[in-house]
């Protein structure tokens, strides 16, 4: 377990910033307590001091999981957000988008999200902006990326896909172990 | 003739008396060493306390001084165990009491090696081993390492060829440059050893030969064939599709897991910053996308020709269509 490189920092807030924005800072200065992010076996996993030093203690081969996992580094150094960032992409989400509930069970298997699929989109989004999937009673459901843009959505038929799955909590059945 | 006979005689017999007595005065003032062989005289040599101060009356006092001191010494050395050896007399000197200071300084601590700091860690003894081993194909005790040793491979007379092995190959050969390159290899870490001791620096190895290259071996041979000029590849071109290499040859450092957190959360948001200036402020399609839409719909109010309005989709639509898309805008007729 060790602290990102400044490098990796900045890969991963990258990622971050697409779907978060600038509100990574409510993650790093949080006012109940101070919660840092830790790179094991390439997982970044961000966890409260006192399970820090906690964790520590473990031998590094044992430690398998701490904290909440945010992702993964690839080989070549890209990182991958994982669906159990969702609960602290959710509240600080910047773009969103509502699916209908016909469209839900499909974007829960791991598909795209086609425009007859979509309820809502908030307004602005550009292409390729990092959205956050909700349903229709305000649940979230995932994430991904915007294939176009709301204008753009507005004008397409209703066969064309409109958000690219990245992540979504059916993952957590069907990806078990490749979660953490 | 007589008369001066006697007083020779009687001076001579003064001083044959002087000379050979053994009886010292003032032998408790005489510090002996037997081992060093010293005498030394304590107190104060009083040559004043002579009548006559004069230089003679002061070698007088000093040469009786020394006679005591050597008189007691040679007393108390026949006071020692006395052995005769071929015909002379032998004593042996007891220990030094006073000591000396050091001649030379203090020799420093030998340097601990790499693998002895390494033991001492993990607590690994030294087991120690018999010097002589059992040989079974000679059916003799034959030693463990060395000249003659037991169990030498290099020395087989015969070696079976493995079922993966090359049929061509020399086996044989094959032992010798193991055996050589192990030898290589020992001597490398005893002078690294060496140079660790002493504290000196030692050129970067690079990239030493296997026989099975990984697949980044090729990449790290670019990068030490670039810097292995005179001046250390600082005037090397780069090929036109390199890119910077991953292997710089220096050890990954990381920060510990537990540090200053407060640290750690500032550098943070200063990465956040740099990031967030990275983006530019104007954003840029939409500034292109915007102006071309004016640009539109500067053009279609200055051409009113057209009889029915073009139907317009998207955000065109609500603006430019007449009356309001709505029915409840719309105008009630014939009411």
């Amino acid at each position: 377990m060790r602290p990102l490189t400044p490098e990796e920092t900045g890969t991963f807030f990258e990622k971050l910033s697409k779907y978060i924005g600038e509100n990574i800072k409510l993650l790093i200065d949080r006012p109940d307590g101070t919660y840092c992010f830790r790179l094991h076996r390439d997982r970044v996993y961000y966890l409260s001091e006192e399970l820090l030093k906690i964790g520590s203690s473990a031998a590094r081969d044992n430690l398998l999981s701490i904290g909440s996992c945010f992702g993964k580094f690839t080989k070549s150094g890209k990182f991958h957000l994982h669906v159990t960032a969702l609960d602290y992409l959710a509240p600080s989400a910047k773009h969103k988008v509502w699916l209908k509930s016909s469209a839900e069970q499909q974007f829960l298997y791991g598909h795209h999200v086609m425009k007859s699929g979509l309820g809502r989109i908030t307004e602005g989004t550009e292409q390729y902006q990092g959205v956050i999937v909700y349903n229709m009673n305000d649940l979230p459901l995932g994430f991904g990326v915007a294939a176009k843009s709301t204008l753009a959505i507005r004008n397409c038929d209703p066969m064309t896909i409109v958000v690219f799955h990245q992540g979504d909590t059916g993952e957590y059945i069907r990806n078990e172990e490749f979660l953490t | 003739m007589a008369d001066t006979q006697i007083v020779v005689d009687k001076v001579l017999q003064k001083d044959v008396n002087k000379v050979f007595s053994t009886a010292v005065e003032n032998a408790e003032l005489i510090d002996i060493d037997e081992g060093l062989l010293l005498a030394t005289t304590t107190g104060n040599l009083n040559i004043r306390a002579t009548h006559d101060f004069t230089r003679q009356n002061g070698e007088e006092v000093i040469r009786q001084s020394t006679r005591s001191a050597v008189q007691t010494l040679f007393n108390s050395l026949w006071q020692l165990p006395v052995e005769q050896v071929e015909g002379t007399y032998v004593v042996t000197l007891p220990e030094i009491k006073m000591w000396l200071p050091r001649e030379k300084p203090i020799p420093k601590k030998r340097a601990v090696t790499k693998w002895q700091e390494y033991a001492k860690s993990k607590g690994i003894l030294n087991k120690k081993k018999s010097r002589m081993v059992w040989d079974e194909a000679a059916k003799e005790y034959k030693p463990r390492w060395g000249y003659k040793r037991a169990n030498d491979g290099t020395q087989d007379w015969l070696i079976e060829v493995p079922a993966n092995a090359d049929p061509m190959e020399d086996q044989f050969a094959k032992r010798q440059t193991a055996k050589k390159e192990r030898v290589a290899k020992n001597e490398l870490q005893r002078l690294r050893n060496i140079a660790r001791s002493q504290k000196r620096k030692v050129p970067g190895v690079g990239l030493t030969p296997t026989e099975q290259p990984s697949k980044d071996t090729l990449s790290k041979a670019l990068v030490v064939a670039r810097k292995s000029t005179a001046s250390l590849g600082k005037f090397t071109e780069k090929l036109p599709k390199e890119k910077p290499s991953k292997f710089t040859g220096k050890k990954r450092k990381f920060e510990p897991s537990i540090g200053d957190l407060k640290n750690e959360r500032e550098r943070q948001l200063k990465i956040l910053d740099v990031n967030a200036k990275k983006v530019p402020t104007i954003n840029v399609t939409k500034a292109t996308n915007r102006a071309l839409r004016e640009s539109e719909e500067q053009r279609s109010r200055e051409r009113p020709s057209r009889k029915t309005p073009k139907k317009q989709k998207g955000k065109g639509a609500s603006a430019g269509r007449k009356g309001g898309g709505n029915k409840k805008n719309r105008v009630k007729r014939n009411k």
